[in-house]
């Protein structure tokens, strides 16, 4: 027998037991020994998304249209594969933020908004209302079906029962107990609530073995099996048309879609989802597991949900027995006990899972973003005096918790009966999806702004009311019937379930659409339209870019202001009871490299720190509020941090200019170094030339000087000695005056200042005068000199004084070099390739070949000018490469040692004789 | 060994598979009054098409390790 009296009793062992694991989590915790710190915990906790609606729900739906249920499995299962992108990243910015709920995410995000925490508190909890009310309308039904065992009974529709008997009323005030006792119990800075993750992860189990055992017993012990169950049911009015029922009963492939993605965002969005993902997860590696075993938990929630709704509807085709409770009365009807008794307490499991974490979430938030913001504002005198507020933090949240749970109790007692379990709970499911496009676009879109999101959340949710909830209430009777049928006074076109004319989709899906489109809109819209605050801006870096941020001491703070130690100090003692505030506090000091906290400074670092600590236990908007309170800010406003940025950005300018300003220095210093080594080396060779000049200039001063003496002091001397003696000194006289012309000639021509009169030229004539000018010197040695001139050469363009000087000085250097009577030098001049080439050979003892590079040089002659008188100046030959390259050609010497040399010289035909006329005719000279 | 990168384009993939197999119209190809291995096909698909994405989220996450 299954009196009351056994259902309670095992009823409050389970929960006892819960309690036990619960406090066994806690205990590990304190001792630092994680019971909960692995992947499969973690894994089966997030199974708290099974609820009642899964546990009885999913069988009552498949009754009615076959896959109904599943894309509420699918989606998340699908989700799964997104959690790596999405879900890390939202957990990795909880961590580094310190959020404790979605509320603190979404006003996080939005910098630091109450408004939008409190915005996102109330539709968190009016959405998930209904879904509690679930829990309550199916354990306190499942108890009262339990109660009449082995009679099945269902409870009378609407029967006016007073509330003191009412069982779901006991039931949401155990609950709520429960709750308290699991949730609250103490003030955890990072919200974290281990013992209640592990009783999570074990109800998770409990459920799953409970439908698995109802299922197996469904299909193999009262049918043989899958495939006696699915012949008969093909053969049954009902279910054959349930075998292919996509674009039939279960609605058109749209409504699935829409509910695949209503569910993915449920499986994120729901606070209890969001609690136990983000919140309570320890290491966000445990995502890797979760990603395939929440998705295999899921199915093999499911497996078993198709037969046991076929056999149920074939088992009770002629009893009106509700197929939300065929999971209970199958067993129940075949006598099982054990069975049914364990079922209850599956769904037991399912529902306080689901409330439990659900009100915890929800209380939370509750208190710190709606609550307590409300409080610091109205009373922030008060508050501030008072030592230690955790009490009362602690307080807001077990009114909290029963208030929420009382409201899902109302919710139940007035418009839940009118509802199958799925029908309440899509209704909260399509609340939550509001939450998704202000989350997801908050995390890859920096551009979203506050103003945005406050108006995307406001228009989804007016959305969401208008065409889901109020209906509810319209159909259970709290508002006329008439609003749904005729619309609002009567205007079709707003009518909650048509809206503008939309017909033809069920609720779910329309309201989903229309909802999303406000909402979606008027969130890009309004970010467009809106400029972010300064905080904003910071806030929406922080979120969007955290993989790419170090730790949290290298951020940028916007802020100044004073604040001091003591007061940072007296403020986290209040929130968090002094020995967890120095607790932190010396753990930042060790962290950031100080031996005490006394010793830190009250800096903008040390004042986020606090902020982030004490959003752990009164969230992002409190905290604030609070430090705000504490510190004496100046608020920045856009136009300082952007003259603020104005400034580091022109240091930046600076330091660039000053760079590149210092490297041209390098380069124009080397540039210096480099000419004035030129200058050195042009400096050293002057003196060398100068030395050498004057070397030059007092060997036949010395010798003049000498005869000079002689004839002087001798007046004896004979006149054929002294006519001798005089002869030497002006042959020496007119050596000098050369000397000193060629030095004089040379030096205007390296300065470039002497004077060159040029026109064009026949260089026929110019050898021919030159041979006439040195005719004598070749006569009076016996030399041979030939000439081989050609008809016609093209004029050059040059100095004729100039040419006939290098000519003389290259015969005359002949004439000195070649033996008396064998000598023997021919001066030809040719025509090649656009220039005219002179050659004055000789058949003189030639010159080394070392020497031909050096005679070029200034005062060198060949051979050993120590041993042999020197025979020349030493100037002539420079003197005319100077000339023939002023003039655009080069001169240069060939020889063999003792074949006689050969000077060249080449000198470029004038242009215009080049490209025109070869031949001027012949030019006559002298 | 794989560079997490590749993980989640690998799990992007596995998520446009999933959408692929659960949707309009390849879902509409197995909405049949048929059955396979006494199951009806409808929900035989379904559930091998959702075994099937388990498993490739297995392999790409216990592989990428």
């Amino acid at each position: 027998m299954l009196q009351s009296w056994v259902i309670i009793p095992v009823s409050l062992a389970y929960l006892g037991t819960l309690f036990a694991v619960a406090y066994y989590g806690d205990h590990r915790a304190d001792q630092g020994r994680s019971i909960i710190a692995n992947p499969y915990i973690y894994a089966l906790s997030l199974g708290v998304y099974a609820t009642a609606w899964t546990f009885y729900g999913s069988v009552g739906r498949a009754a009615s249209d076959g896959v109904g249920f599943l894309p509420i499995y699918i989606g998340p299962t699908l989700m799964m594969a997104l959690w790596w992108l999405v879900m890390r990243k939202i957990i990795r910015i909880s961590k580094t933020n310190r959020i404790t709920s979605l509320a603190d995410f979404i006003s996080s995000r939005y910098g630091k908004s109450a408004l939008l925490a409190g915005l996102v508190t109330v539709i968190a909890v009016i959405g998930v209302i209904p879904y509690i009310a679930l829990q309550l309308k199916a354990v306190s039904h499942s108890f009262t079906i339990l109660a009449q065992y082995p009679e099945v009974v269902l409870p009378a529709q609407r029967e006016p029962v007073p509330i003191q008997v009412d069982t779901a009323f006991w039931m949401a005030l155990l609950l709520a107990t429960f709750t308290i006792l699991f949730g609250t119990r103490h003030l955890d800075a990072s919200e974290r609530h281990e013992g209640m993750v592990a009783a999570i992860a074990f109800e998770s189990l409990v459920k799953l073995v409970a439908f698995l055992a109802v299922g197996l017993f469904v299909t193999y012990g009262i049918y043989g099996g899958l495939g006696d169950l699915f012949a008969r049911a093909r053969e049954h009015s009902h279910l054959s048309t349930l075998l292919a029922p996509l674009g039939g009963a279960a609605g058109s492939y749209a409504s699935w879609a829409w509910l695949t993605l209503l569910s993915m965002f449920a499986i994120m969005f729901l606070p209890r989802q969001f609690q136990i993902a983000v919140v309570e997860n320890v290491n966000e590696r445990h995502l890797d597991k979760a990603i395939w075993l929440f998705p295999l938990y899921m199915l093999a929630m499911n497996l078993f949900v198709i037969p046991v709704a076929f056999g149920g509807v074939m088992h009770f085709s002629t009893l009106p027995v509700d197929p939300d409770t065929f999971v209970l009365t199958l067993p129940m009807a075949e006598k099982q006990e054990a069975i049914a008794l364990l079922v209850f307490i599956g769904g037991l499991s399912a529902a306080t899972g689901m409330v439990i974490v659900e009100t915890i979430a929800l209380s939370t938030m509750v208190c710190n973003d709606l609550v307590m913001p409300v409080l610091l504002r109205m009373r922030a005198m008060r508050l501030a005096e008072r030592k230690n507020l955790t009490g009362l933090l602690l307080g807001i949240r077990r009114g909290a918790i029963i208030a929420v749970v009382l409201l899902g109790y109302l919710y139940f007692r007035f418009a839940g009966e009118a509802y199958a379990l799925v029908a309440i709970g899509l209704i909260s499911f399509a609340a939550v999806a509001q939450f998704a496009p202000v989350v997801i676009g908050g995390i890859y879109w920096k551009g979203a702004t506050r103003a945005g999101a406050l108006a995307a959340l406001a228009a989804g949710f007016i959305v969401w009311l208008y065409t889901l909830l109020l209906p509810s209430f319209a159909k259970s009777g709290w508002l006329p019937i008439g609003f749904l049928e005729q619309g609002p006074f009567g205007i079709g076109l707003l009518k909650p379930y048509a809206l503008f004319g939309l017909e033809g989709l069920n609720d779910i899906t329309h309201a989903m659409l229309w909802s999303m489109v406000a909402n979606v809109g008027a969130y890009v819209l309004v970010s467009v339209l809106t400029r972010q605050s300064v905080a904003e801006q910071a806030q929406a870096a922080r979120f969007v870019d955290v993989f790419r941020r170090g730790s949290e001491d290298a951020d940028v703070h916007f802020w100044k202001g004073s604040a001091s130690l003591p007061d940072l100090r007296a403020l986290l003692a209040r929130f968090l009871g002094p020995e967890r505030a120095d607790g932190v506090l010396a753990a930042y000091a060790t962290r950031r490299g100080f031996a005490s906290p006394a010793t830190m400074p009250a800096d903008a670092s040390l004042v986020n720190f606090a902020e982030t600590a004490l959003a752990g236990a009164i969230g992002g908007a409190s905290a604030r509020i609070m430090v705000a309170s504490t510190v004496h800010e100046d608020v920045l406003s856009v136009d300082e941090v952007r003259s603020m940025l104005d400034e580091a950005s022109q240091v930046i300018a600076y330091s660039h200019e000053l760079k590149q300003k210092s490297q041209e220095l390098v380069a124009a210093t080397n540039e210096l170094r480099a000419a004035n080594e030129r200058l050195q080396e042009l400096d050293r060779l002057k003196d060398d030339f100068i030395s050498t000049v004057t070397h030059e200039l007092r060997t036949p001063l010395t010798s003049i000087r000498a005869f000079s003496e002689i004839l002087h002091d001798s007046p004896e001397l004979d006149a054929a000695e002294r006519q001798k003696f005089l002869t030497i000194i002006i042959q020496e006289s007119e050596r000098l005056t050369r000397l000193i012309n060629q030095v004089l000639d040379l030096a205007k021509l390296e300065s470039g200042r002497a004077e060159w009169q040029s026109s064009q030229i026949d260089l026929r004539t110019v050898i021919e005068d030159s041979l006439n000018a040195t005719g004598q010197l070749f006569r009076a040695k016996s030399v041979l000199l030939e000439a081989r001139l050609p008809e016609h050469v093209p004029p050059v363009s040059a100095d004729r004084d100039r040419l006939v000087q290098v000519l003389i000085n290259l015969l005359s250097n002949a004439a000195k070099f070649v033996a008396v009577g064998e000598g023997r030098v021919v001066v030809e001049l040719r025509h090649v390739a656009g220039a005219l080439r002179v050659d004055v050979r000789d058949n003189g003892p030639g010159i080394a070949f070392e020497d031909q590079r050096i005679i070029f040089e200034k005062f060198r002659q060949a051979g050993d000018t120590m041993t042999e008188k020197p025979q020349g100046t030493g100037l002539g030959l420079p003197i005319s490469r100077q000339i023939i390259e002023h003039l655009g050609g080069r001169l240069w010497v060939e020889s063999t040692p003792g074949e006689g040399a050969t000077f060249s010289f080449e000198l470029p035909v004038a242009p215009a004789a080049r490209s025109g006329a070869p031949d001027l005719g012949p030019v006559r000279g002298a | 060994m794989n560079r997490p990168s590749d993980r989640g384009q690998q799990l992007v993939g596995v998520f446009l598979l999933g959408m692929l197999l659960f949707n309009y119209p390849v879902l509409a190809l197995f909405n049949r009054a048929a059955s396979a291995l006494g199951i009806p096909l409808l929900y035989a698909y379904i559930f091998f098409s959702w075994a099937l994405v388990i498993a490739l989220l297995a392999l790409v996450v216990e592989r990428s390790r």
